[in-house]
């Protein structure tokens, strides 16, 4: 029934329990509104037949609604319409919430192409590879203008957005090779800002991985990119960090031994709840850290003064990205390579 | 049969003697028939007739456009032109179909003739403010033109920042041309807001308001609550564009979403501004050719008003992907729906109106079905676009270019045909031709489903909109939307062709061809200057054929009524 249903829908394959339960919807939406149409259509068609005209000159009765009619009007296609909801928006914070193990992987959009960067590994271009069965949670930029990461086999998409971070998650359970697209125009190379997301059996996933890794470590020494790309093809998203961090001086300001300096220590800064200056709280998740080297002022944290510069145009997308891995990896307790830690926000329990 | 349209009744006083035949001394002719005669005028007909005629234009220069971008799309990769041409003629195609078409299409055009009539009034309140509006259109438009011509902007009708204030090409004329068309669009609202409020005739209580009054009234309301917030928001890209003020590029420290918030918090009701017409339309249609007052007036008048306030507290639907809140994403969707359930009354008390009536299948019900049918699938995939699991992956693809086609083509331009059908005997005091009208809106329906089933499809496919090139598998499919766009297209061509002819030749209408009970056909065809031969009273509503009235005798002397 589902394959049939695909079919006639002419919908992707289906790479991940999630778009087959949004799938599983797709096909109630369109069966409700089918049946709809034709009930109108067929009053219609009946009226017609029944009451065509006889003579340009016809009286016709006053007709008058009965309150249960208009009442009827309403709540029939509202609770229809509820129901699609009741069963949709579920699934939207669902994709929301990246479970706490899920992998990280940086996403950058630029025109016109994707650049994909795994915080313990290598970074590629235009291809996605993940291990299947494993969630993965997407955290996505733009080095310019807005793009969207749309996968249609995942019935996945978020917007790239030029100086800030969105998120999304996926697991992909069918190993395979998956379109790519970009969603958001972007340009004359929109249409052609194509990748692919290629979902590899586990152990062939980290086989590669431990592969790049090694390459990489020869590779890099001879990489002479423009400025723009210069931290992107060295393999450590931290190690990374640690370098833009000394290169761009924030040690001037911020200590990474706990001690309080001219700004807050980077020690266990990520995910610490914040007082700010106007009394609010706030979480300093992957957001509020980006947010802070472009706009410093705009949240303040309580006891410390409005000295600190902004970094927007200083800092590109993957030095930001390499920054915040870098503070996240700053913790007392352990100190992590590999996939990363938490998620930015609260997760829901897995199955 | 037919009376001489001229001549005989040249008397100021003989139009009762001429009741169902060519009123000669009609707004056509008086004061004068020069261009000066025109271009100064202040009745509210002729400005309406000079909007109709500025409408169609862009229209067909959007149609073209249209037929464009079909062209190009007909092979997976370049056909006709290159990357920076099709992104520049789809910027075109949005720019001119939205904001010099169907913006103004109805209300400017059919509103301003029909409106005051209706009223029972002599004229707009404003009625030099009436033709400032006219002028500002104008202008907007060459203005707008003037930037397509020389530059030509390239980022699509919605001009998302970061991309419209980086982009090499000329955005800001484009956005200046629609910034003055805006302010078109307020001044027609306000007018028309004070001539309802003010000017209806004696006895005409908002009970018994035609509903094409309602429609267009709610439709005023939007023009003037939103139509300043686009106004900012383009001015605010234009200033960053050319000055580079950091309003919306994060580069220089503007926020890029904001752009999309005040973008769509005016683009979101401006569908409404586009749709709502066309539904007030129908409102009349339906009635006239099924000889039946509307089943539910309340329902449907109140409806025009509920989707006109709950339209202003749906923009975030568009951004459901674009890192918004959960919890905002979800608000939003659920007042989307509500849009729908207001739709959704009209939809059943149109139908509900056929009801015991006396139904007769003439082209503008034929346009009534076509109508019906897009309004109920856009609708619906409209709500199921807001279920917000599945926007995320119809979000940008050929879904929702669909979706939009079937409400703003599909809906808006039936609605905009209907309107020309049946009151093109009002306008013109001429008839068109019956049998080549049905063939024109069969082929218009067939080849619109043609066109967007499709794009439906291709949507579900994983197709993104604004693609130049595609990938082969998308093919098959984009080859049957062209072909049906070529179908279409004819069919616009016919309505085009035979709508002249009748202008010029077409046979004597006569006052009240379709014998409805509307309060515009209580006047004579083409209408007087100052509308009614002597000022109306009105006793009841719109539209009730329950016995014989006074006010419409039957067109014994009409031409042979074609739709028995």
């Amino acid at each position: 029934m589902n394959e049939l249903l695909r079919r006639l829908l002419f919908l992707p394959e289906q790479a991940s329990e999630y778009a087959r339960q949004v799938d599983a919807l797709h096909y109630f939406v369109i069966v409700t509104t089918m049946v709809a149409a034709a009930g109108v259509f067929l009053a219609v068609v009946y009226f017609f037949v029944r009451y065509r005209r006889r003579g340009i000159d016809d009286r016709t009765p006053f007709v008058h609604p009965g309150f249960i009619h208009e009442a009827l009007f309403v709540v029939v296609p509202l609770a229809l319409f509820l129901l699609w909801f009741a069963i949709g928006f579920p699934q939207f914070v669902r994709l929301s919430l990246p479970p706490a193990d899920a992998m990280d992987v940086y996403v950058q959009g630029k025109k016109w192409m994707w650049k994909f960067a795994y915080p313990g590994g290598p970074s590629s271009i235009d291809t996605l590879r993940v291990p299947a069965n494993r969630p993965v949670r997407l955290l996505i930029t733009s080095r310019d203008v807005i793009h969207s990461l749309y996968v249609p086999a995942l019935r996945l998409k978020m917007d790239a957005l030029p100086g800030r971070y969105t998120q999304s998650w996926f697991e992909a359970d069918r190993p395979g090779r998956y379109e790519i697209f970009c969603a958001e125009y972007c340009g004359t190379g929109h249409s052609a800002m194509l990748g692919e997301l290629v979902v590899m059996p586990e152990a062939e996933f980290d086989r590669w991985v431990a592969e790049q890794r090694r390459s990489e470590l020869v590779a890099s020494a001879q990489d002479a990119a423009t400025p723009a790309d210069r931290v992107l093809p060295a393999g450590n998203l931290v190690e990374q960090g640690r370098r833009v961090a000394s290169e761009q001086g924030c040690m001037k300001c911020h200590s990474v031994d706990g001690s309080r300096h001219i700004g807050p220590t980077w020690v266990d800064l990520y995910q610490r709840r914040e007082k700010l200056k106007d009394g609010t709280t706030v979480v300093a998740d992957e957001a509020y850290l980006t947010k802070s080297m472009m706009d410093p002022a705009a949240q303040l944290v309580d006891g410390y003064q409005n000295v600190m510069p902004t970094y927007q145009g200083k800092l590109t997308p993957p030095e930001v990205a390499a920054l915040v891995e870098y503070i996240k990896s700053l913790r007392t307790q352990v100190v992590r390579s590999g996939p990363s830690e938490g998620p930015a926000y609260e997760s829901i329990p897995r199955r | 049969m037919n009376p001489s349209p001229a001549g005989e009744a040249s008397g100021s006083m003989h139009f009762v003697t001429d009741q169902n035949g060519y009123f000669a001394d009609n707004y056509l002719v008086k004061p004068a028939t020069g261009l000066r005669s025109w271009l100064y005028t202040l009745d509210h007909k002729r400005i309406g007739v000079m909007y109709l005629v500025g409408v169609s234009i862009a229209f067909a220069l959007g149609g073209f456009f249209a037929m464009l971008i079909r062209l190009e799309l007909l092979t997976p990769g370049p056909t006709v032109m290159d990357a920076m041409t099709y992104n520049r003629v789809f910027t075109l195609h949005g720019v001119v179909m939205i904001f010099l078409f169907m913006i103004p299409a109805i209300p400017s055009g059919f509103g301003n003739f029909f409106l005051p009539i209706m009223l029972g009034a002599k004229d707009v309140a404003f009625p030099r403010l009436n033709l400032l509006s006219w002028y500002l259109y104008l202008l907007g438009a060459a203005i707008a033109i003037y930037g397509m011509v020389y530059g030509g902007t390239d980022t699509g009708w919605t001009f998302y920042t970061p991309y419209s204030t980086t982009t090499a090409t000329k955005v800001v004329p484009v956005l200046l041309g629609a910034f003055v068309i805006g302010f078109s669009s307020i001044l027609t609202g306000l007018n028309f807001i004070v001539t309802t409020h003010t000017m209806r005739a004696p006895g005409l209580t908002w009970g018994r308001l035609p509903l094409f009054i309602w429609g267009i009234y709610a439709t005023s309301v939007i023009q003037i609550l939103a139509t300043p917030v686009v106004g900012m928001t383009l001015l605010l890209v234009a200033v960053e564009n050319a000055f580079g003020w950091g309003i919306f590029d994060p580069a220089r420290g503007g926020d890029p979403v904001l752009f999309q918030h005040f973008f769509w918090f005016y683009s979101h009701p401006a569908v409404y501004i586009m749709i709502l017409p066309a539904m007030a339309v129908i409102s009349e249609v339906v009635c006239a050719f099924s000889r039946k007052n509307i089943f539910g007036y309340k329902a449907v008048a109140y409806s025009s008003l509920g989707i006109a306030f709950v339209g202003f507290f749906t923009w975030g639907h568009h951004l459901f992907v674009s890192g918004q809140s959960v919890v905002d994403g979800g608000i939003f969707g659920v007042l989307t729906m509500f849009v729908g359930i207001f739709t959704a009354i009209k939809v059943f008390n149109w139908t509900a109106t056929l009801y015991k009536g006396s139904v007769a299948f003439t082209t503008p019900f034929a346009y009534f079905v076509g109508f019906l049918f897009f309004l109920v699938f856009g609708g619906m995939t409209g709500v199921a676009l807001a279920t917000l699991s599945l926007d995320v992956h119809w979000h940008d693809t050929y879904f929702v270019v669909a979706h939009f086609h079937f409400i703003m083509v599909g809906a808006t331009v039936m609605g905009f045909l209907a309107a020309l059908h049946y009151w093109l005997p009002k306008i013109t005091g001429r008839m068109y031709s019956e049998g080549w009208g049905l063939v024109a809106a069969v082929m218009i329906v067939l080849g619109f489903n043609f066109t967007f089933i499709p794009q439906f499809l291709l949507g579900n496919m994983g197709m993104p909109r604004r693609y130049y090139s595609y990938p082969e598998k998308f093919w098959a499919l984009n080859v049957a939307s062209t072909a049906g766009a070529s179908v279409l297209a004819l069919g616009l061509v016919i309505v085009l062709v035979y709508t002249l002819v009748a202008i010029r030749w077409g046979p004597i209408a006569g006052r009240n061809p379709w014998n409805s009970r509307g309060f515009e056909w209580m006047t004579p065809s083409p209408p007087p200057v100052e509308n009614f031969e002597k000022p109306p009273v009105f006793t009841h509503g719109p539209h009730e054929y329950t016995d014989e009235d006074p006010a419409f005798p039957a067109p014994h002397l009409a031409p042979e009524p074609k739709h028995v």
